[in-house]
């Protein structure tokens, strides 16, 4: 766990200073500046829960990597605590320092910053060796590390052989070959294509599954942000302006600054189908008579409908003509089902099935791992949310929508 | 308008320094002698071998360093041509005096270097020194050294110091602030301590730019050597003093030759020193031809801020 409070930080004068400064409100903020002093990052609070991925998110100059560093004191902070686990890092001796940022946080960074005259390996055991590891044991560990990320092959290149997306791996691996909870990343993806920093999100996705590591990543990309942070904290100038998940933040954005932001945000990334699903109309049970069901599409003036089992799980769909028929030769609901239907989980981001509903009797199924139906995401459901002004509105109008088009359908 | 007083700068100056020779002249004497020790020393190494074999062992280290045949083949002709012209003891004497010179200068100026780099202060203290150092005219302090230390390679020895110790400071704290910011925090982030991120970090990184340094601490060396030959030391200066006294236009052209063979060999030994380090810290990577990497670039532009002693 990551606990700052009140951190502040000040280049360009003396501490001592600062603090009067700072002690004098606004009017000091703005003498802080005349004096020639920079307030990178100004009275910040957050927490950082274990297993955490909490996303640091603003502009450039906002004070996002300033505020990083203080969190494993790579810069002193002018005035507030960092706790790690309890422990605070300011009253730490350089000693216990070095163990903490040795065994406890690591970093990964925006020029991935490898040692050029090491080989992959050797960068990768960088932390083992401080650490004083015996030498065995570091190959192992960094062998294992190139294997989490995917490149166990390329432990004897050099760094300048190896590509922008393969360098930060190997940066990742330097990070999780010392073993340490906690991970500090500074823009790690910046620098790379969209298409590789898609993949590397999957990776640390994939990798933070696995360990649920704590960690602090900045980025200035909002889609980023709302992409892998389980919550974020939006700076502007020094300050903390904004703390939610990112739903909660594009749905209620806290000043126009965030609007802004997420104004440039890819509606269709960020909603999932949970956010948009809703209860499906009707459905069916296995036992049902299709005359019964076709008495329940009636109702809604629906063309087919799920028919499930006893624990939910989809068998197939039904549709209007064929229940009719099954009805008047006197079969049962299970010789009418048939496969004509799409699914998504509930974490599906919505550019992922957008394209999938409009061509099939019944609306999107939402199922879970075991295939229970969780909702249902009408079609116009999804074109409120691409066009809604914000989360909560594409909410709304999409449940009213979705019974709209199922009762049209 | 009301005239300036005159200042008697200069006479302050000769009084100090008249002060001082007669006051110190227990601590500049024991100073000279050590001087002239080291430089005999070395003088006395390179003279054991014979001539071809040393010659053969120039041209081995040429080798060694280059890797190619070129510098070798020239070592060998151009050493062998020194000994014809029956320079060969003169040579080796200012080799002497340009190896004792060079290595002084870089065991002061890379630890200040080192220092400046890590001390924003220091460097600008530091800087001020090395610009006065470098562009008062030789001959200024010539002559005091002359006082300080007598007739001989030690005021010689001094000279060159005080002229080839600025580019070593400034290279070293150039390169190792050149060193990627961010390849430094790593090492930081990871626990290392600040003697650790020097030593596995900065200097690794700041190599190429440091031998560059070193290179040019040898030529500036070599350049003052032959004016030092002015105040006795011995060696190609004194033959190319000596000819030019008595306008004897051949002797002065052989000596003089004798000097750029001295150069060009160490010259490119030192230069192919830094490029295989930086060869090193870059395996395998073929350079684009005309692609200056920036550190390059950046010793070049420092490379020609160096006024170049004139060469006798
Ligand atoms: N060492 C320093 N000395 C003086 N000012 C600094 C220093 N480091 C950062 N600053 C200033 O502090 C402010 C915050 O910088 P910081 O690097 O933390 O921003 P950032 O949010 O990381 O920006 P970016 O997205 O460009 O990396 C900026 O105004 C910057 O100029
Ligand atoms: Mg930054």
């Amino acid at each position: 766990m990551i606990e700052a409070r009140g951190v502040t930080k000040v280049f360009g004068l003396s501490d001592q200073k600062a603090a009067q400064r700072l002690a004098d409100g606004a009017a000091g903020r703005e003498a802080l500046a005349a004096d020639g002093g920079v307030l990178a990052v100004d009275d910040v609070s957050f927490t950082v829960e274990t297993g955490e991925l909490f996303v640091i998110m603003g502009l450039s100059g906002s004070g996002k990597s300033t505020l990083i560093r203080m969190v494993n004191r790579l810069i002193e902070p002018t005035s507030g605590t960092v706790l790690i686990d309890g422990d605070d890092v300011g009253k730490m001796s350089d000693k216990a320092l070095r163990s903490l940022r040795n065994m406890r946080v690591n970093m990964v960074f925006q020029h991935f910053a490898l040692f050029p005259h090491r080989s992959i390996r050797d960068n990768v055991a960088y932390g083992l060796k401080t650490r004083g590891e015996a030498s065995r044991k570091r190959v192992e560990k960094a062998n294992r590390a190139l294997e989490q990320v995917g490149l166990g092959h390329r432990g004897d290149a050099f760094p300048d052989e190896l590509s922008g997306g393969q360098q930060q791996r190997v940066g990742l691996a330097r990070a999780l070959a010392t073993d340490a909870d906690v991970l500090l990343m500074d823009e790690p993806f910046s620098a790379l294509d969209p298409l590789i920093r898609r993949d590397m999100q999957n990776l640390l996705l994939a990798l933070q599954g696995e360990f649920r590591k704590t960690i602090l990543f900045v980025t200035h990309d909002l889609n980023e942000a709302m992409r892998i942070g389980d919550r974020i904290m939006v700076m502007k100038d020094g300050r903390s302006v904004q703390m939610g998940t990112g739903p909660e933040i594009l749905a209620d954005p806290a000043t126009d600054y965030v609007r802004e932001f997420v104004a440039d945000v890819d509606r269709t990334r960020v909603i999932t189908a949970a956010t948009i699903m809703r209860e499906p109309l009707v459905v069916a049970t296995a036992d049902e008579s299709p005359r019964q069901a076709l008495k329940k599409l009636e109702g809604v003036e629906a063309s087919g409908l799920y028919v499930l089992d006893a624990d939910q799980h989809v068998l197939g769909v039904a549709k209007d003509e064929a229940l009719a028929r099954a009805a008047g030769s006197g079969k049962d609901l299970k010789s009418v089902l048939v496969d004509d239907y799409e699914s998504v989980t509930e974490d599906t981001p919505m550019v992922q099935f957008a394209h999938l509903s409009g061509n099939h009797p019944v609306p999107l199924g939402v199922l879970d791992a075991e295939g229970r139906l969780q909702g249902v995401v009408p079609r116009a459901a999804i074109l409120a949310a691409i066009s809604g002004d914000n989360g909560t509105e594409a909410g709304e109008t999409s449940t009213e929508g979705g019974e709209k088009v199922t009762e049209n359908a | 308008m009301p005239e300036l007083p005159r200042i008697p700068v200069g006479k302050v100056i000769a009084d100090v320094i008249s002060w001082l020779t007669t006051h110190w002249s227990v601590f500049f004497d024991g100073i000279s002698s050590i001087l002239v020790a080291f430089g005999n020393a070395i003088y006395y190494v390179l003279s054991l071998p014979h001539p071809y074999v040393l010659t053969l062992i120039f041209a081995a280290l040429a080798l060694l360093v280059t890797r190619r045949p070129g510098l070798p083949i020239f070592t060998v002709i151009a050493f062998l041509l020194i000994d014809s012209m029956q320079l060969w003891d003169a040579m080796l004497n200012t080799l002497a005096i340009v190896v004792a010179a060079a290595l002084i200068a870089i065991v002061i100026g890379i630890p200040l270097g080192i220092w400046a780099a890590r001390s924003t202060s220091v460097s600008v203290t530091v800087r001020p020194v090395l610009d006065f150092m470098q562009t008062l005219p030789v001959f200024v302090y010539l002559l005091p050294a002359v006082f300080f230390f007598g007739i001989g390679i030690a005021p010689g020895i001094v000279a060159t110091i005080v002229f080839a110790v600025p580019p070593a400071v400034r290279l070293t704290e150039l390169g190792i602030r050149q060193v990627d910011r961010e390849v430094v925090e790593a090492a930081r982030a990871f626990g290392a301590r600040p003697m650790q991120v020097l030593r596995e970090v900065q200097l690794p990184l700041a190599m190429p730019t440091i031998m560059a340094g070193v290179n040019q601490v040898i030529m500036l060396a070599l350049s003052m050597v032959v004016v030092a030959g002015l105040v006795g030391a011995p060696g190609l200066a004194q033959a190319v003093v000596a000819s030019t006294q008595s306008l004897n236009v051949a002797g002065g052209f052989e000596g003089g030759i004798a000097v750029v063979i001295l150069a060009v060999y160490l010259d490119r030994l030192t230069g192919g020193l830094g490029e295989r380090r930086r060869r090193r810290g870059r395996k395998r990577r073929g350079r684009r031809a005309g692609q200056v990497p920036p550190e390059e670039a950046e010793v070049e532009r420092e490379n020609t801020r160096q006024p170049v002693a004139p060469v006798a």
